[in-house]
Order: structure tokens, then sequence, then C-alpha cells
């Protein structure tokens, strides 16, 4: 058996699944039916001096016929009183001891960080989360993201909260930032045992054209919210890679953002997080969701031989490169499987309308498209539009023998300098004349 | 045949003849039109006689441009939702879909077809402008789906379009011989007067052209006529017993099923012969009209039969039974009373096995043995050549060897389906233009 067990910053839970402070950790209820269904911690509703909401709250992006894609709200912390979560949270940890609760806070002054801390702690929370992300409505008021985005701010209010704090201090990064490890080292520097990211990315969902105004619609009108789900996996994922290969942030990280099954909760475990956080999937699906995600882990563990969480941390991270550190002889072409095929074309037009005209079409013979070897440039393109899985896989060309890259080519001085330099990658694929695009159908 | 009841209501008759392509609802057409590929130089649209731009049209509708998918559908096939209800689908755009290629099921593009063009005819929808009355007046015999697909092109090209037809109602074979449970009357209505309404020609309904000085009449006030008439009555193969009473040819059986659901009186113990689509269809209606026991013979083995297998498939899956390699003889009588069929073996070279024959006890027969051509009518107009099977002979615009004329459908191809009437019928109208205004080809 597996041990998905954590110790994450010294907040110890039975698994890495965490719900992340949102709508699902608004209650000790919800937090005890997650925990009951099987997940390991739970980081609490934004806690503060509780705020007025407005209806509707939420947008989604669909795409097609799947619904949620992209997640819009622009709701606020906690519209509770704090006295009520404070209950809350000690009956959690009475039935829950081993499960992980950390509060989530959001306040102004010194006064005010070192009370909550207090309270919360006294209430049982075995860490805490200082929200400095969230993108509406808070940072007005010189809150959340107002904090994320000034690091100066930021390391200042982390070390008053370690004046008080007796349990592990996460800090909760906004992605609404240039380089979000200023804010990483920051938290580092302020004395914070650990970074989560990222919270909700700034963002206008969708505009009703037929009533003019945009998502979600507060009595014909509107403003910007935070984008979260699926859609910002890739934002997320990065981030946290820029995150965990700094060298100055070395303390451990909890991985929010697009989180939906197994397979992302993976995605961001090899790239440095220890544990990771979970709410849009949850607000679309319910707390459920969590068997595929344990049953999905165990396995992925069993056949790589992962014994802990901790042996899979950042094991994708040393070949993430800079891009002028990558090998620039690797050659791959695209092969059509002609077996698995079904004809759509869908790589022909790809291929000739948006990238290098290197596939083509045996007129009257078959539908089956083939691959120009000597036009493709293996951009991968084709391969990514098929509908069928493995019918086309990008094969090898070079020997492999020789490396090299752009950084080399730089101390070399091989790399292209002037506008028509001989030495550019381009020079020597075929491109058609342009009028030969007027003779073609469709 | 258990399992239908023999109907005694307009909701039993509805039951029984259930639609196989039911409409869609909003949800099912997001869903269904979600899954499309949007192929480049599409199999679908390849595989459609009209040439629909059908990923276009899924389109459209997935992203709630459903009355531009109308238009989409109506720009090639102005009979769009009796298309989408009553084409062969499996052998044109659904057997064509790629999706076939992957063993996943096919894109439902029939119903979505019909989704959006039930869509607008329901809101009716002004979907198209018409051209500049341009003068010239063209004359339609027949309101089958080849006369007003026909009158539909020439009215939005700006000429003035007279349909007449000998029956009370247009759609031809649409409402007098298509499968109950592929469309109803009522929806074929819809779309006729939707069509009517959008283009504006005019029917001239029970009137028949059937005599030389019609044809003149026709002639001198005309620029140009259109053949659209169809085919004939059931083919007679000049069998002992064929006039009996309960002996049926199979499209005038369906007519008036067609017309009388419920109250038509249906046999206990049904014979078929043939082996085409009609014979198919005769024999499931039966079946759903709640016959004891309906039997197909056909003359060859099954895989000499002219029906889609698909059709075969439906009638067996409601019970119908097949006999192959079965030639008939003789309708049996008994004081007038029809008892049975007498029938002799066939090897599949279609010869007589001798000492085979065998009779089989019936109480009503159906002879599907296809439709004859109008002869008689095409011998009242002047040199109206005709090919060896009697059809109309036309040259690529579809004009006949008379000038004044052009023919499509049934009556110039000998029998297809409606989309390939449809389809024809534009071009021709296409080609009275070239004639009428001289435009160069
Ligand atoms: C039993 C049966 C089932 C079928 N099922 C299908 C099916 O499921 N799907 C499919 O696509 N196709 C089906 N077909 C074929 C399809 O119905 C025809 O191909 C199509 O209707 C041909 O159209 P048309 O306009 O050429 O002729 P018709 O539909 O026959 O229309 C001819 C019209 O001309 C009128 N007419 C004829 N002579 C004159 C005259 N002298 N004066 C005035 N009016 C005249 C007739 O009354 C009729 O209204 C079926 C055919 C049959 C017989
Ligand atoms: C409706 C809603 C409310 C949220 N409220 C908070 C909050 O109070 N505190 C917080 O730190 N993050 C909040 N978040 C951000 C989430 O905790 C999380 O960082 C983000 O949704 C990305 O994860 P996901 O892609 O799994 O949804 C909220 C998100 C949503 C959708
Ligand atoms: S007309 Fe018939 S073949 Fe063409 S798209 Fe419609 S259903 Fe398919």
């Amino acid at each position: 058996m597996d041990d998905l067990s954590i110790n994450f910053a010294g907040i110890k839970a039975p698994n890495p699944f965490w719900l992340a402070s949102a709508p699902p950790t608004n209650s000790g209820y919800q937090v005890m039916k997650a925990f009951d269904q099987g997940w390991g911690g739970a980081v609490w509703k934004t806690l503060g001096v509780p705020v007025i909401n407005v209806s509707s709250r939420y947008g989604g992006l669909n795409y097609r016929d799947t619904r949620m894609m992209g997640f819009n709200n622009i709701e606020l912390i906690t519209d509770r009183p704090l006295k009520d979560n404070l209950k809350e949270i000690e009956e959690v940890k009475k039935y829950f001891p081993d499960h992980a609760v950390i509060a989530s806070l959001m306040v102004e002054s010194r006064e005010e960080w070192h009370q909550i801390v207090r309270d919360v702690e006294n209430a049982g929370a075995d860490g805490l989360e200082l929200n400095f992300g969230c993108p509406h409505g808070m940072c007005e008021r010189g809150m959340g993201s107002a904090v994320g985005q000034e690091p100066e701010v930021l390391k200042t209010i982390v070390s008053w909260v370690k004046e008080v704090a007796k349990t592990p201090v996460i800090v909760k990064l906004t992605p609404n930032i240039t380089d979000i490890t200023e804010p990483g080292l920051a938290a580092v520097e302020g004395g914070g045992d650990a970074i989560s990211l990222i919270n909700t990315i700034q963002s206008l969902v969708g505009v009703d054209i037929d009533n003019f105004v945009s998502y979600p619609n507060v009595g014909g009108e509107s403003t910007n919210g935070g984008y979260c789900g699926p859609a910002v996996k890739p934002i997320a994922l990065n981030m946290l890679k820029n995150c965990a290969q700094h060298s100055g942030i070395n303390i451990p990280i909890s991985g929010i953002g697009g989180i939906e099954n197994w397979k992302d909760a993976v995605e961001h475990i090899l790239l440095g997080a220890s544990s990771v956080q979970v709410c849009t999937a949850v607000m679309h699906y319910g707390f459920g969701i969590i068997r595929e995600m344990t049953s999905g882990l165990e396995r992925y563990m069993d056949n790589k031989g992962f014994n802990t969480i901790n042996d899979m941390v950042g094991k994708a991270l040393p070949n993430i490169k800079t891009w002028e550190n990558l090998n620039l002889n690797h050659k791959v072409t695209a092969n059509i499987n002609a077996d698995k095929c079904i004809e759509c074309q869908l790589c022909y037009t790809a291929c000739e309308d948006g990238a290098h005209q290197a596939i083509g079409l045996q007129k009257d013979v078959s539908r089956v498209p083939y691959v120009i070897e000597e036009n493709c440039v293996g951009c991968n393109l084709c391969s990514l539009v098929c509908p069928v899985e493995g019918c086309i896989t990008m094969e090898r060309k070079d020997d492999g023998k020789e490396v090299v890259t752009w950084s080399d080519k730089t101390i070399k001085g091989t790399a292209p300098e002037t506008f028509n330099d001989e030495r550019a990658g381009g020079i020597g694929h075929y491109v058609p004349e342009p009028k030969d695009a007027l003779n073609k159908n469709r | 045949m258990s399992e239908f009841v023999r109907p005694k209501s307009k909701e039993e008759f509805a039951l029984n003849f259930a639609q196989i392509k039911p409409p869609m609802n909003d949800t099912e057409a997001f869903y269904e039109s979600s899954r499309c590929l949007f192929c480049y130089d599409a199999p679908c649209v390849n595989a459609c006689p009209t040439e629909i731009d059908i990923p276009l049209f899924i389109r459209q509708i997935n992203t709630k441009n459903t009355e531009g998918a109308a238009k989409t559908i109506y720009e090639s096939n102005y009979l769009g939702n009796t298309c989408g209800k009553v084409c062969p689908t499996e052998v044109l755009c659904e057997g064509a879909c790629v999706f076939n290629n992957q063993n996943v099921k096919p894109i439902e593009i029939g119903r979505l077809q019909s989704f959006a063009s039930s869509n607008a005819i329901m809101g009716n929808k002004k979907l198209f402008e018409l051209g500049n009355p341009n003068g010239k007046k063209v004359a339609i015999i027949g309101a089958g789906p080849a006369g007003v697909s026909c009158a539909c092109e020439l009215s939005r090209e700006g000429f003035e379009v007279d349909i007449y037809e000998a029956k009370s109602q247009s759609s031809g074979l649409v409402m007098h011989g298509v499968a109950p449970y592929k469309i109803t009357n009522e929806v074929v209505m819809h779309e006729m007067s939707y069509l009517e309404k959008q283009f504006g020609y005019k029917v001239i309904y029970n009137n028949i052209i059937d005599s030389r000085d019609k044809i003149k009449a026709l002639e001198n006030n005309y620029d140009a006529i259109f053949l659209g008439v169809g085919l004939g009555k059931t083919n007679r193969i000049g069998l002992n017993g064929e006039n009996l009473e309960n002996v049926f040819g199979a499209v005038e059986f369906i007519e008036k099923l067609k017309l009388q659901h419920e109250e038509v009186t249906i046999g206990k113990k049904v014979i078929v012969l043939g082996g085409g689509n009609t014979a198919m269809d005769v024999a499931s209606e039966c079946a759903r009209m709640g016959s004891d026991s309906v039997k197909l013979f056909y003359r060859g083995d099954k895989t000499k039969m002219s029906a889609y297998e698909f059709e075969y498939d439906l009638a067996k899956g409601v019970g119908v039974k097949g006999v192959f390699n079965a030639v008939p003889l003789e309708i049996l009588e008994e004081g007038g009373i029809l008892k049975g069929v007498r029938f002799a073996n066939t090897t599949n070279k279609s010869k007589k096995v001798p000492e085979s024959e065998f009779t089989e006890e019936c109480d009503m027969v159906i002879m599907a043995t296809g439709q004859s051509k109008m002869v008689n009518f095409f011998s009242l107009i002047n040199n109206l050549e005709l090919d060896k099977k009697n059809r109309i002979k036309v040259n690529d615009r579809f004009q006949t060897t008379n000038e004044k004329y052009f023919a499509a459908g049934d009556a110039m191809n000998g029998g297809v389906e409606v989309v390939n009437a449809v389809a024809e019928a534009k071009m021709a109208a296409q080609g009275i233009k070239k004639y009428l205004l001289k435009v160069k080809a």
C-alpha cells in the first residue's frame, strides 16, 4: 500500500488533497462532509471582517458542450461572523483530529492580524494561510492582491503574523503579477513556512451580447472578477515551476489551480507541490471526486514505484530548462498511421493553413493524408488536432549524437544576427509561392 | 407480430408509427452538434446529393445561430426538413461520417438538419430575398419534391411560377408514399406551406394535365415548362388473380394508408411480393397496422434485393419474415375470394427449381413490383424523347429533347430518393434560367 500521507511544513494530513479556501470550505458542515468522503485537509474560507456579497456572483466559460472550462467569481471573503467559524473549526477538529484544518485569514492592521491568529489557533487550526490573492473587492480596500502585488508590504505582514503564530504559516500568492518569485521571496524573507499558489486570475469571463453587460450580471451591471478552473492550470503550473526552481524559495509549496483529477494533481506535484488544493472542481462535481483522485494517484504511484508523495515532489523540475538551453539539433517529424486514420483531414487543413504545408492529400486515391517529410518542421500541430489517440506520432529523425543550443551558438557566434542572416532556421524550408494560394479550392 | 395491436384511434396509430427520427430539443441538438469534428473537405457533404455544407450548419447550431443553420440548409436543399427525416442518411451523409471509421456513432446529421429547418418553419423565419421579376413565366407540372424545389429556385431568380398539381396537396410521394414512421403528414404540410409563403409561387391544386389541349394552353401561356410528374401506378406482372379484391399495388395501398391511417382495413395474413425499398416499407407498415403475420417473398436471394440493408433490418425489427428464392406463380381464389399464393423455389440464378411448388395462405397480397412510367402523359408532348427505360431524356441542363421542356426527379431518373429530385430540380431551374435569359453556360 502506498503512503499518501504528508507532512507539509509541519502540517500533517492523511493525503495531499486539500480543499482550497473557497465556498466548499464555508462551513463546518461542508468540511466535515469532505473529510468524511476522503479529503485530507481543508483551508477554511478566508476569515476576517465579514463582508456582504452581491448576487449573482459567478460566470462560467464553456467550450462547446463542456461547461465551466473556466470559472469566474466576484465573491469576497467569508460573510459569516468569526465566532461561528471558530466554533465550527473546533468541532471539526474534535471529529477529525488527524486531518488538516488550515485557517485562511485576511485582515488589515497588525492588531487585527495578531488577534485573529490567536483566535483560530485557540480553536484548533493546524496552520494558517494568509490570503494575499483575492483580485477583486478586497484589493480596492488595501487587502488581498493589493498586498500580494507589493512584496515589501507582504513581507511586513508575514512578519507580523510570525510574531504570534504557533502553527505553520502558508502565504497564498496572487498570480496577478509579472514575476511570481518576487512575492515568493518576500514570503520567505518575512519568515513564512510555506507558500501556496495560485489564487484567482483577474478576469472578465464574457459579455451578454444581447444586454451589453458582462458576466456575472448584477442587476444589469457587472465587474471584473477572479478566474480559476481547468483553464488556469497551465498558468498555475508555470508559476509553480518558477517558484520551485528558484534557489531562494526553499520552503514547501501547496499547488492550486485547475486541479480536477489525479493527473492534474500529479502534474502539480511533479513540478514541486507537496500538497494540492482544489476549489472549482468541487464546486462543479461535489466532494465525491476525491474517490477518483486518490485511486488514480495510488495506481500511478504503484506503477511508477513511488512509496511516498515526497518521492515524487519536483521530479519533473530538472527537465525544465530555459529555452536557450534546448537542443536545436533534436528533430522530429510527423508520422500518420494509416490504419488508425479516420480520414477527417483535420491535420491537412491545420498544417496547410496554420503551419508549414507539410501534409498532402492523395487526390482520388484515398482520403488518408500523407506527410511531406522534408517540409515538416516537427511542430506537433497535426498530432494535436488529430481526434484519434495515437494516430499521428512524432518520430525522431536526428541521430542524437550532437547537442547544440542557442546558448552554444551565441557563445560561438554562430547564431543569426542580422535581418537577412544566412543562418536563419527557416532558410531551406519549403515555402510555396504566394500566388499558388489562389487556385486552391476551399 | 404481437407487439403491434391493430390501431383504432389517431393516438394508437401515432404510437404504432412512432417517428424513427423524432425531433431534437435544444439540449440534444447542442450536445450532438458539439461532437462534430468539422472535417476538411467533409465526406458527409460529398455524400449528400444536394451538397449541403453540413459542418457549417452544425457549427451554426452549436453557436446558437439556428437561423443561420437553416439558411445554410435551405440554400442547398429546399426540402431541408423533409430530407432530414426521410433521407436514407445511413447510406448518405451519416454513412460517410468519419466516426464510422472509428466505430463511433456517426453524427445524427439528419436530425440536426431537421432541428434547424423546422425551427425556421415553425418560427416562419424569412430566410431569402426574392429576385426582381424578370418578366418570364414558367409552368411546373407536379408539386412533388422535384416541382417544389424547381419552383423555389425559379422564384428566387425572379420568375413567375405556377405549379399544376393533380392532387389536393403538394409534396407528391412524401405525403402519399413515404412511410408514416419517417415523417408525419402534418410536418410535410408545414414545410410545404412555409415554402409557398417564402417563395410566393402559386400551386393550382386538383388540376391534372392530361390532354393535348391543356398542354397546348400551357405552351401558349408560359415561356418554359418543367416536368416533375414522378412515376405512375404499380407495375402489373401478369399473374393470375392480380385483379382480385384484397390484392393491392404497393404504392396504391400506401397512399390509402397515408391518407386514411387507422381507418384502412388490413389482412390478418399478408403476403408482400418484392425486394425493393417499397416492399420493405409496405411490409413494415402492415406489421405496424397489427397484421398477425407479414411475409415478404423475393424471387432472388437476400443479397440481390435492391432494398437498403437498414430498410430490411427495420422490417425484420417489427416482425416481418423474409422468404427468399421464391417466385409467385399465381394468386389463388375460391369463389372469388383470395386464398393464397402459389410459389416455386428458385436457384440463385433465378431459375425455377423443378417440383418445388408450394402454397402460402393469406387474406391480403401486396405487390411491390415497381412503379410504371407515365408514358401516356409523355406522349401528349411533341418531340419528348424517352430512354430505353422510358425515362425522360435530358441534357446536362436538364432540358428535354423538346427545348421548352425541362425535367427532373423520378420521371427523369427512374425513381431514386427525395433528395435526388430536390438536387436535380434545382439544377434544372438554373438550366431554365440559362435558356430563358440567354445566360452563357
Ligand atoms: C413507397 C415509397 C416510399 C418512399 N420512401 C422514400 C423515403 O423514405 N425517402 C426518400 O428519400 N424517398 C422515398 N421514396 C422516393 C421519393 O418519394 C421519390 O423519389 C420522390 O418523391 C420523387 O419526387 P418527384 O417530384 O419526382 O415525384 P413525385 O413525388 O411522385 O411527385 C409527382 C407529383 O406530380 C403530380 N402529377 C403527376 N402527373 C401529373 C399530371 N399529369 N398533372 C398534374 N400533376 C401530376 C403527382 O400528383 C405528384 O404530386 C419513396 C417512394 C415510394 C414509392
Ligand atoms: C467562488 C470562489 C471564492 C473564492 N474565495 C477565496 C477565498 O475566500 N480565499 C482564498 O484564498 N481563495 C479564494 N478563492 C480561490 C481558490 O481558493 C483557488 O485559489 C482558486 O479557485 C484556484 O483553484 P481551482 O482552479 O481549483 O478553482 C475562491 C475561488 C472561488 C471560485
Ligand atoms: S439532404 Fe439527406 S443526405 Fe443531404 S445532408 Fe440532408 S439528410 Fe443528409
